[in-house]
């Protein structure tokens, strides 16, 4: 009997190698414990029945193109496309030898923060059900959370892997911008996105992005790494320097269970050696979702003109001309969200207009990027609270986009200055996880996983959701 | 235009109200259809939205650089190497329709 809930990708890894375990057995086991729970949390679009390879299984986000697999990234508009290709990402699962177990869900093009925003029916909190489980990746999450995937790839614009990765008590790696291809992931804000690792341990994050990292001559926004991943292995943070920054720490909506556990982890982070101090992020963190909104609509209006009814997707039929089918279609085939993004995109980018909203929103991108260096000359490594909330509750901020907007208010200012995030669980609050934000400089993975490891070590978050503690085995 | 003009006319955009005829216009040129219930709804969504972004506009950010992207890659080269590429069968097999070579479209 295999425990899915509790198997890390290393341990699974583990029993491959020693051949206690066929990786055809495995990939069995978690289809089988996806029968017995995904009907009430609906975390996946759809399974690959037969692995086809013999490592250990991922999941992924279904807006990583996968050739031969469905692949819609939460869209009525993209049901039914099959790419003719694999995104670098799939590529290098591959020939990681890892099978694929089916293609998670999400908040359509990656937009939203509960996964409610799928064309699909959203995916339930495995903590709870009547709750979100966050987003976008939020069907990435609940699949780990809930022992339906050892680990999986999520993608991140403004904090769509730490926030689900926070919600769902799981571990959740944002990289550096450049250090993963996005060539085959369909685009939401090209200046923004990037694919991430999600599992239960710091250490299985670390493997999946050693495997996805690196230059790929088909996105040139990516670069070598300036150093090999490192597995984690220390438990100490001596001589590490850990910045805690007021404003992401004391920022309005924080609850204070959140606060709570939030601190019990840095003043943990003392204890373990670590130099920390308070540190100040002003105009970051005032305006960076400001800004964040007029930047990731503006690249989102323009990334989705290909939707058109033409080349592929849907198309909706009418009695008029090319634009009216165009327009039916983009009407019939996006959600809400996509839509209000879209017109928010526009009308930024309008004559008129441009310089006004898109123009000054870029140049407080550069603000917010020179706050960020200046702390980095002082710290190695910045900790706060990955969400304001824990898991809120199925509808509660549908209605509300600024309200639901405001969920990403502490992972929006560091995303935007391109710097890699972890989210690790650091204990519960009303028995939600709490999510710890760790930031790190450019190309500090490194770093991150070390203070990750150590934390999450004398943390000791048990990452089985407290309601399937018993007779998670199937 | 002068700086002091230049300042004021973004201090009306950053606070004015977006008009029903105006998300009309954007709709238009987002080529997205939308009935008079839509315009009504993102009309009254996007006036918010707006109003929380044109928090932007507190800030003086004359003589501040703007960032396109987060790396500071410049003109990133690569050797012209002729690689394969998808069938036609391949690229039209996700087409709504086509026909030969051809995506199909309603005539203009």
């Amino acid at each position: 009997m295999i425990d899915t809930l509790r198997l890390t990708a290393e341990e699974a890894a583990a029993l491959l190698e020693r051949r206690e375990l066929s990786a055809a057995e495995l990939h069995a086991a978690y289809l089988d414990a996806i029968r017995a729970r995904d009907g009430e949390l609906h975390a996946y679009l759809r399974t690959v029945d037969e692995p086809d390879a013999d490592g250990v299984p991922v999941a992924l986000k279904d807006l990583i193109c996968t050739r031969g697999v469905e692949t819609t990234a939460g869209s009525r508009i993209l049901a039914g496309y099959v790419p003719p290709y694999d995104a670098t990402v799939a590529t290098r699962c591959r020939a990681a030898r890892l099978s694929f177990l089916g293609k998670t869900n999400m908040d359509e093009f990656a937009m939203g923060s509960s996964t409610e925003n799928s064309g699909f029916g959203p995916t339930r909190n495995p903590w709870d059900p009547d709750r979100v489980p966050g987003g976008s990746s939020g069907g990435s999450a609940a699949a780990v959370a809930a022992g339906l995937a050892p680990w999986a790839l999520g993608s991140d614009t403004g904090g769509s892997i730490k926030q689900p990765a926070a919600l769902c008590g799981v571990v959740g790696l944002r990289p550096t911008y450049g250090t993963v291809s996005r060539y085959g992931i369909v685009a939401f804000a090209s200046s923004l996105d990037q694919i991430g690792p999600i599992a239960k341990t710091v250490r299985d994050c670390a493997l999946l992005y050693r495997i996805i990292a690196g230059r790929d001559p088909c996105d040139t926004t990516t670069v070598d790494l300036p150093e090999s991943v490192e597995l984690p292995e220390t438990e100490h943070l001596r001589g590490l320097r850990v910045g805690v920054p007021r404003e992401l720490n004391e920022a309005e909506g924080i609850e204070p269970g959140v606060t709570e556990a939030v601190n019990r982890a840095v003043e943990l982070a003392r204890e373990l050696g670590a130099d920390v101090s308070e540190c100040e992020l002003p105009r970051s963190v005032e305006y960076g979702l400001s800004c964040y909104y007029l930047i990731a609509p503006a690249e989102a209006s323009s990334n989705l003109a290909r939707y058109d009814g033409v080349r592929y997707g849907l198309r909706s039929e009418t009695n008029g001309d090319t634009r009216a089918m165009y327009e039916r279609t983009r009407h019939d085939g996006f959600g809400d969200e996509p839509k209000r993004r879209i017109m928010l995109g526009a009308y930024a980018l309008s004559a008129g207009y441009y310089e006004a909203f898109y123009g000054q929103a870029q140049k407080v991108r550069t603000l917010i990027r020179r706050e960020h260096d200046a702390l980095f000359e002082r710290f190695d490594v910045l900790l706060s609270p990955t969400s304001p909330t824990v898991a809120f509750r199925l509808g509660e901020r549908t209605e509300n986009p600024l309200a639901m907007y405001l969920s990403d208010v502490l992972t929006i200012p560091s995303n935007l200055a391109g710097l890699p995030g972890l989210s690790i669980p650091c204990g519960l609050s009303e028995g939600l996880p709490v999510g710890l934000q760790l930031i790190g400089r450019q190309f500090a993975e490194n770093a991150l996983f070390r203070v990750g490891h150590a934390l999450e070590r004398a943390l000791a978050f048990g990452y089985v959701p407290s309601r399937l503690r018993d007779g998670g085995a199937v | 235009m002068g700086p002091v003009a230049f300042s004021e006319t973004f201090e009306r955009i950053w606070t004015m109200a977006i008009s029903r005829e105006e998300v009309r216009h954007v709709a238009r040129l987002a080529r997205l259809e939308l009935s008079e219930d839509e315009l009504a709804r993102f009309g009254g969504q996007l006036d918010a939205i707006l109003e929380a972004v044109g928090k932007v506009g507190e800030l003086d950010l004359s003589g501040v650089e703007p960032t396109a992207h987060p790396l500071d890659l410049v003109n990133v080269w690569s050797d012209d190497e002729p690689r394969g590429s998808l069938s036609v069968a391949e690229v039209l097999a996700n087409a709504p329709d086509s026909e030969d070579t051809f995506f199909r479209v309603p005539p203009a």
